[in-house]
């Protein structure tokens, strides 16, 4: 494949070494429940392991088919997590015989998949997306909106029912808000930055720009908060302060909307009783037990964390399920925390920088600026949620009931990530690919939305001129400013 | 975009640096204090997953456990409950554990360290130790004789081997089952609440955690005191004592029970029970020679682990020179464990030396290595050895002649005192009924037991409420007991 020095690779074998090690791993988690519980790995264990290696395969062959320069390490992260949260919550249905999950999961993890094939087949170049920026702004609205129809579960309405079926179109919704935060930010960059009036030192956009977007986001906020989806809040939130500020390079406005974002945070804490009491709970976890009322979940997770220490009790030999209630979802963090220790979960958050810090690297290689803000968005999307879920069941931060990208019982959620994952390859296809940027650009960026350029046979060697040239190219300005001393 | 896309991939760095030392936080920091929360089940649980290491007395089992269903595996038994629970303490599913149960749960339980050849080796296979026994070193002959000769009667006896220290009995009266409450269901809750509200206190360890005023037993430490002090140089010398003895600075005249009290010898007065001999030498020793004196025999002492906590007795501090004279003879503000009392017959039954009071004798893994044993420790010397003669002396002629002839043993030297602790609101409540003795095999053998009996039943005649009358027949059965073992 790499016959020329200096050709992009594509690196597929190490994908498939990679995959079949994170199979193997999960593998390794069933039968330590097995060895750690009667001797016997827990039911449908080979079903769950050969299922996953199928998946794995499947989704393997279509990267090689169409996103062959894709990162090698994308797809092995993700039938990792996928695997790992297989492997918990299997250990934890050994515990409630009556409300069995892992069965279910695999099927949900069996449509991610498909989600993510259909996505690499079908999404020829991720510019497209580009077209569609308003479109996705008004599904995601009506997504935001259609919880509000049905019943509430659990003090949120974040849930649409169909029969026995159940979603959460919260979670496909950060996907269409990233797109078109991205597609928008891409091409108003520029009017973001240069027009508007200066009031002391900060220069602040002018309204008619920054009123649609600024329109779309407190509308999705707000509809999250009369729905009391606090984690998607946050998540929404955080996810379009950092494009802002990608996409305008002003660090002052990131530090306004911050400090704006905190005194609405704590305006909401005070007024809001349902997320009060998540911020009591935050920083009293233990005041249950003072008043006699037993430990409350926060306070079984943080008793399941501790449990766990350097090593972890082993899988199988916890007792996270005393958390009860959404021990498999929102809290199934708790149990990796217990039965991997502290040692197991340093690993599980490196296999979540690892798709992160890849996806940053997309941002910069991709060098259109669509591509890059949108390659950070669907970065950032999954840095916060790791750290808004984990600060949340370990106290760090207040409790908001979010899933666990990968590792939690959610179908959407599943879903939903598969499709970021499907996305980032796509990126990452693109950026190390053959087709990778010709066109030389400034620090900003250019002002037109990017078309995909031409399809048309290209050689390796080929696409290696337009780098070099652009290279060249973006060198070249450098010099100017002395001429223009002499003159 | 390119520097922002940096800084924001910084500030991915900084969120995940944050989690890991949010994790560290609860994982190493506060992992104990997070482990040890009352409200944390983990503890509960493992320590019913598997049987539970017994607690043995001269080597029998007086404990064990019953498998059972549910999430607690295994669930406490107890053999003859009652005549084992003050010195077994209980173990319950739903109440925690109480006494030896309580301060020995690691090793019952199999969690502590010393129970595993190779900690680290354990530590990596998470291997799990079976719970270790524990060995006490009580005299079961010495404590079913206590339990039997209080015969119900609400009291409490406890009895030492001066030699070593070793508690040989300890028996609280009315006693319960720990059985009873082992579980975690509603007949456990019932037993529980039950024994709680009762309003006799069976679940009260009278021997080592309730206090009493010590009354005329308290007439050893005074005597003690006067004598190593100085203050009384011969003990067949006469005092100078008034009988009624006038409470210094005030007009209180203290009297006795019996007569011939007047400038009595310390030998006549220890006989008779003299209050105001006793009273008098504890003005002329002062305050802080008669603190030093108790201190040394334990009274004050906060922290008296054997290993189980002892209740305080207490000899504190006064204000006026009548109070002084009060607590020379057990009254005013002093009180004492029954452990603490048999303590003081101790030190004065081996010459003077206090050995520190010990309950078990070791600790054991289940296939019977030996972890820990213990050995004994001088708690203080109390007083030198002519002191000690000079006592034993006196409280032999109690038993022979005085007050306390009802703890006398045929073939055997017995030493003893006998106490009517007056209490209650202007003393009308019915008396305590106190007995303090040693006996030995022979006149220059070592005493193989001090014991200190109290009787506080008030179904008894109050007339007939005396040392020794009720206490002391106890004290000679328990002391048969070891001597006969």
């Amino acid at each position: 494949m790499a016959t020329t020095p200096g050709a992009p690779r594509s690196r597929r074998i190490v994908e498939l070494f990679l995959l079949l090690f994170a199979v193997g791993i999960a593998a390794f988690g069933y039968i330590q429940i097995g060895t750690n519980r009667d001797g016997s790995p827990p039911p449908d264990t080979v079903r769950n392991v050969v299922g996953l290696g199928v998946l794995a395969l499947i989704a393997h062959g279509f990267v090689w088919w169409r996103a062959r320069y894709a990162d090698p390490l994308l797809l092995p992260a993700a039938v990792l997590l996928n695997g790992l949260g297989l492997v918990l919550i299997a250990r934890l249905d050994l515990e409630t015989p009556s409300s069995q999950a892992a069965g279910t999961q695999m099927l949900w993890s069996a449509l991610g998949v498909l989600f993510f094939i259909v996505v690499v087949v079908f999404l020829k170049d991720y510019r497209h997306l580009q077209r569609y920026t308003y479109i996705f702004a008004v599904l995601a609205i009506l997504l935001l909106v259609l919880p509000m129809f049905f019943p509430a579960t659990y003090g949120a309405r974040i849930w649409v029912r169909l029969g026995p079926l159940s979603f959460q179109p919260g979670e496909f919704t950060k996907i269409l808000l990233t797109v078109f935060f991205s597609g928008y930010l891409a091409t108003r960059a520029h009017t973001l930055t240069l027009t508007g009036k200066k009031i002391w030192r900060f220069q602040f956009p002018s309204a008619r720009v920054l009123a649609p977007i600024l329109l779309i986001w407190l509308v999705s906020v707000l509809v999250l908060v009369a729905e009391t989806d606090l984690g998607m809040s946050l998540l929404f939130f955080g996810v379009f302060i950092v494009l802002l500020y990608v996409a305008t390079g002003r660090g002052s406005w990131f530090a306004i909307t911050l400090g704006l974002a905190a005194v609405g945070a704590v305006a909401v804490g005070w007024l809001e009783p349902h997320v009060h009491s998540r911020v009591e709970d935050w920083l009293h976890p233990l005041a249950s037990i003072e008043q006699g009322l037993g430990a409350n979940q926060l306070a079984q997770s943080m008793f399941a964390f501790a449990a766990g220490g350097m090593l972890g009790t082993g899988l199988g030999l916890g007792h996270s399920i005393l958390i009860g209630f959404a021990a498999k979802s929102d809290f199934i963090l708790a149990t990796a925390g217990e039965e991997l220790g502290l040692t197991g979960l340093t690993a599980l958050f490196l296999v979540y920088t690892v798709v992160v810090s890849r996806g940053y690297r997309a941002a910069v290689a991709v060098r259109d600026p669509f591509g890059t803000l949108l390659a950070i968005g669907l970065a950032s999307l999954l840095a916060i949620q790791v750290f808004v879920v984990a600060g949340g069941v370990t106290d760090l931060i207040p409790l908001t009931g979010m899933t666990m990208p990968f590792l939690a019982q959610g179908g959407s959620s599943v879903v939903t990530n598969w499709i970021i994952i499907a996305l980032l390859v796509k990126l990452t296809d693109h950026a190390r690919g053959p087709e990778a940027p010709m066109v030389p650009l400034g620090p900003l960026g250019p002002l037109e939305p990017m078309v995909p350029p031409a399809k048309g046979p290209k050689g390796p060697k080929e696409s290696k001129e337009p780098k070099r040239r652009g290279r060249r190219a973006k060198s070249e300005p450098e010099p100017e400013p002395e001429r223009k001393e002499a003159d | 975009m390119l520097r922002p896309a940096r800084r924001t991939a910084l500030f991915c760095l900084v969120l995940l640096v944050l989690l890991l030392l949010g994790c560290a936080r609860l994982q190493v920091l506060q992992a104990n204090s997070l482990d040890d929360n009352p409200a944390n089940r983990r503890q509960t649980i493992a320590r019913y997953s598997r049987p539970r290491g017994n607690i043995l007395v001269d080597g029998n089992t007086v404990t064990g456990s019953r498998a059972t269903t549910g999430q607690l595996k295994y669930e406490r038994t107890y053999t003859d409950g009652p005549l084992w629970s003050p010195v077994t303490g209980y173990a319950s599913q739903a109440y925690g554990t109480g006494l030896l149960e309580g301060v020995e749960d690691d090793v019952l339980a199999g969690t502590d360290p010393r129970l595993s050849r190779s900690s680290l080796w354990a530590e990596l296979t998470r291997k799990q130790n079976p719970g270790g026994n524990v060995f006490t070193a009580i005299n079961g002959k010495a404590q079913r004789a206590a339990y039997q000769a209080l015969g119900g009667k609400k009291g409490a006896v406890a009895a030492i081997d001066p030699r070593n220290g070793h508690i040989l009995a300890l028996v609280t009266s009315p006693s319960y089952d720990p059985g009873r409450f082992a579980g975690t269901d509603s007949a456990s809750e019932q037993a529980w609440k039950a024994l709680n509200a009762d309003p006799a206190k069976p679940m009260l360890n009278r021997a080592i955690r309730e206090t009493y005023p010590p009354g005329s037993t308290f007439k050893i430490v005074t005597a003690v005191a006067a004598l190593q002090s100085g203050v009384v140089t011969d003990i067949d010398a006469a005092t100078d004592t008034p009988d009624p003895y006038t409470l210094p600075g005030t007009s209180t005249k203290l009297t006795n029970e019996a007569g011939g009290c007047k400038n009595a010898s310390l030998r006549v007065a220890l006989e008779k029970s003299c209050n105001t001999v006793f009273a008098h030498l504890a003005v002329d020793v002062g305050q802080s020679r008669m603190r030093e004196t108790a201190n040394a025999f334990g009274f004050n002492d906060a922290a008296l682990d054997m290993p189980v906590r002892v209740a305080q007795s207490l000899y504190p501090k006064v204000d006026y020179p009548s109070q002084v004279a009060l607590s020379g003879i057990g009254q005013g503000s002093d009180t004492a464990t029954p452990l603490q009392m048999a303590m003081v017959a101790a030190a004065v039954a081996d010459g003077g030396n206090l050995e520190r009071p010990q309950l078990l004798d070791k600790l054991a893994t289940s296939d019977g290595r030996t972890v820990s044993s213990t050995s004994a420790s001088t708690y203080h010397q109390v007083m030198d050895s002519s002191t000690a003669s000079e006592m034993q002396s006196m409280m032999q002629d109690v038993v022979n002649s005085g007050t306390g002839t009802n703890a006398q043993i045929s073939g055997a030297v017995v030493g003893g005192k006998t106490g009517t602790a007056q209490h209650g609101e202007n003393n009308v409540a019915t008396p305590y009924a106190w007995f303090v003795s040693y006996a030995k095999p022979s006149a220059g053998a070592e005493s193989p037991v001090a014991v200190a009996v109290i009787v506080e039943d008030g179904s008894a005649n109050r007339a007939d409420i005396s040392g020794g009358g009720l206490a002391a027949p106890v004290a000679k059965a328990v002391m048969e007991a070891v001597l006969n073992g």
